[in-house]
């Protein structure tokens, strides 16, 4: 191509040839990606329509009804209600836990290490097997959970298939799923730390208790910034831990927004409620991406300038 | 900060055994499933005395279910197959496309390019469905519905722009002074990148080709929607086989193990690449 050839040629068509280079190699990622916004923008489009698969004859425009319709729509406030509960529990638990871990850790020894490393495991799990894992945990005739429940007293703990306990136990697979990420990111942080401060702390005689909420937490904010907004953005979309382990259900228990959009779709063939569903969540996430990214970016620049 | 009271000790020691068994239990106790028998597993109470049997594995292995009732297929190897062929398949792909458009968008600031960049970072963030519900319209329209190449190029949403930014990172680490003197000693641009910037972005590349490879074989999300059986990868596939064998618990427990473990390994194997993959680069483990 223009680049293996450019040895010998003059210097002004080298100069072109240089300057066109960035575009060729970017050229063959940015198709593929473009392709990909083909169906975001008919996603937009199916949703300003009345489409049923069910019902072709009966196709056609009706701009912002689907959007209107969900102000008096029960079913789209309890999707809206359960993804952000979800979301909000999951990351909020995730975190606390996460950080916990991460100070426990925070020593490198060996052990330390190597208990890391150990927990990376639950997190490489794909989250639908992950799923399915804990659906035979917790299996009513043999599952080891629902046996140790029973010995703790709760003979009828039903976890995913009660409407009281199904949230508690997806929440508890997604925490077993991701807690080793905020985990991970925050180890990294608390290690990247000057330990200047903290001597300064001790020799001052600064209590533990008092050095963690006026040093380190301050200090590591930024990283547990970055953390929850990327796992926030990642568990108000959750589809899998949810679909593998209830489909949603009992009843609309845990209709998060995908879940519903994806049984709106291939069950009641209704594309254009599904796609206007899946625009809401869009909306949401862009916003949510956006302060991330910021934040992500002014966390890599600081991490490459201490480097 | 060194010394430690006894009492807290004690406390902290606790506290990772709580961590540890939380965390380790699940693979643990599902491994143990794997191993028994139909009705070993239903005793109760639950124990962890038993004699181990591959006669699980076996089965899924051979593809076929003898019980003394009746004898039943199962696809599990193609599952496994499937999973092995789409997630090398898309990372390749990602590779190919990826490296070079990082290096693009690392030496060269040309018009637009942190504008695209963002553009292919939000992608990662944006819910899948809203992609894949259109997509699975249009692809039954142009012949790709259920082929290994449309799912291929979907699972570019994922794969892409994580060697993208990932790599990306790394190409701007490196001092572009190298590659000046070795184009000056006369060399093309095509061999400066292969010698030259392609080996220093190496550990970066590995990282992002790893971490795509893990997020490609977990995904679950684009085949469901886009693949039928044939086609599915043990993601899929295990959802399907427990609805199907209803009661063949063990056979279950044996084919998640079978589906968990490469990711794992390779988590295992490469664990330092892994978190700073992971970070995005954020963070300089």
């Amino acid at each position: 191509m223009a680049a293996a050839s450019d040895i010998s040629i003059p210097r002004r068509r080298f100069a072109v040839s240089r300057r066109l280079l960035p575009y060729l190699l970017s050229l063959p990622a940015l198709l593929v990606c473009i392709a990909i916004l083909i169906p975001f923008f008919t996603a937009v489009y199916y949703s300003l329509q009345r489409f049923r698969l069910s019902q072709p004859w009966n196709r056609g425009m009706n701009w912002g009804e689907n959007y209107l319709n969900f102000l008096t729509d029960p079913d789209f406030w309890n999707t809206l209600q359960v993804s952000l509960t979800y979301a909000f529990l999951t990351v909020g638990l995730e975190l606390l836990l996460g950080l916990g871990i991460a100070l426990l850790l925070k020593k490198r020894t060996r052990l330390n290490n190597f208990i890391s490393i150990m927990l990376l495991m639950p997190l490489m799990t794909a989250p639908a097997l992950a799923a399915l894992m804990w659906k035979l945990m917790t299996n009513p005739n043999f599952g080891i959970l629902s046996y140790f429940a029973a010995q703790l007293g709760f003979p009828d703990f039903r976890w995913g298939s009660s409407p009281d306990t199904a949230l508690f136990t997806v929440v508890l697979v997604d925490i077993w799923v991701y807690t080793p990420f905020i985990m991970i990111l925050l180890l990294a942080g608390l290690r990247s730390l000057p330990t200047q401060p903290f001597e300064a702390a001790a020799l001052d005689g600064v209590p533990r208790f008092q050095q963690f909420w006026r040093i380190t937490l301050p200090m590591l904010m930024p990283y547990i910034l970055t953390a929850s907004l990327f796992r926030l953005l990642d568990s108000i979309q959750q589809f899998d831990i949810i679909y593998a382990m209830t489909q949603g259900g009992p009843g609309d228990t845990l209709m998060v927004f995908q879940v519903e959009a994806y049984l709106n779709f291939f069950q009641s063939t209704n594309v254009g409620r599904s796609a206007a569903l899946l625009m809401i969540l869009w909306v949401i996430t862009y916003f949510l991406s956006n302060i991330f990214i910021k934040n992500w970016l002014r966390l890599r620049e600081r991490a490459r300038g201490e480097v | 900060m060194d010394h430690m009271s006894p009492i807290e000790r004690w406390l902290r020691g606790i506290a990772l055994t709580v961590v540890v068994l939380f965390f380790m239990f699940p693979i643990f106790w599902i491994v143990l499933m794997s191993l028994q028998t139909n009705e070993t597993i239903l005793r109760s109470p639950p124990s962890m005395v038993f004699e181990p049997t591959f006669g699980n594995y076996v089965a899924i292995i051979a593809g076929r279910l003898d019980s003394n009732v009746a004898s039943m297929g199962i696809a599990f190897m193609d599952n496994l197959w499937n999973s092995i062929l789409l997630s090398v398949g898309s990372v390749a792909v990602a590779l190919l496309l990826g490296v070079p458009a990082a290096y693009a968008f690392a030496r060269h600031k040309f018009r637009g390019s942190e504008e695209v960049a963002f553009t292919l970072l939000s992608f990662r963030f944006a819910p899948p469905l809203l992609v894949l519900l259109p997509l699975s319209l249009y692809f039954q329209q142009i012949g790709l519905a259920n082929t290994y190449l449309g799912l291929i190029w979907v699972y570019q949403l994922i794969c892409l722009p994580l060697i993208l930014w990932i790599v990306r990172g790394y190409f701007e680490d490196i001092s572009p002074d190298l590659e000046h003197a070795y184009r000056i000693a006369g060399h093309s641009w095509l061999s400066t990148f292969r010698r030259i910037a392609l080996p220093l972005a190496g550990p970066g590349i590995a990282a992002a080709g790893l971490l795509a490879f893990i997020f490609a074989w977990n995904n679950f999300i684009f085949a469901l929607v886009l693949a039928s059986a044939d086609k599915q990868p043990v993601t899929v596939g295990a959802l399907a086989f427990v609805t199907a064998s209803g009661i063949q618990y063990g056979q279950i427990a044996a084919a998640i193990v079978l589906s968990i473990a490469p990711t794992l390994a390779l988590a295992l194997y490469a664990q330092r690449y892994l978190v700073e993959g992971l970070s995005l680069g954020a963070v300089k483990g």
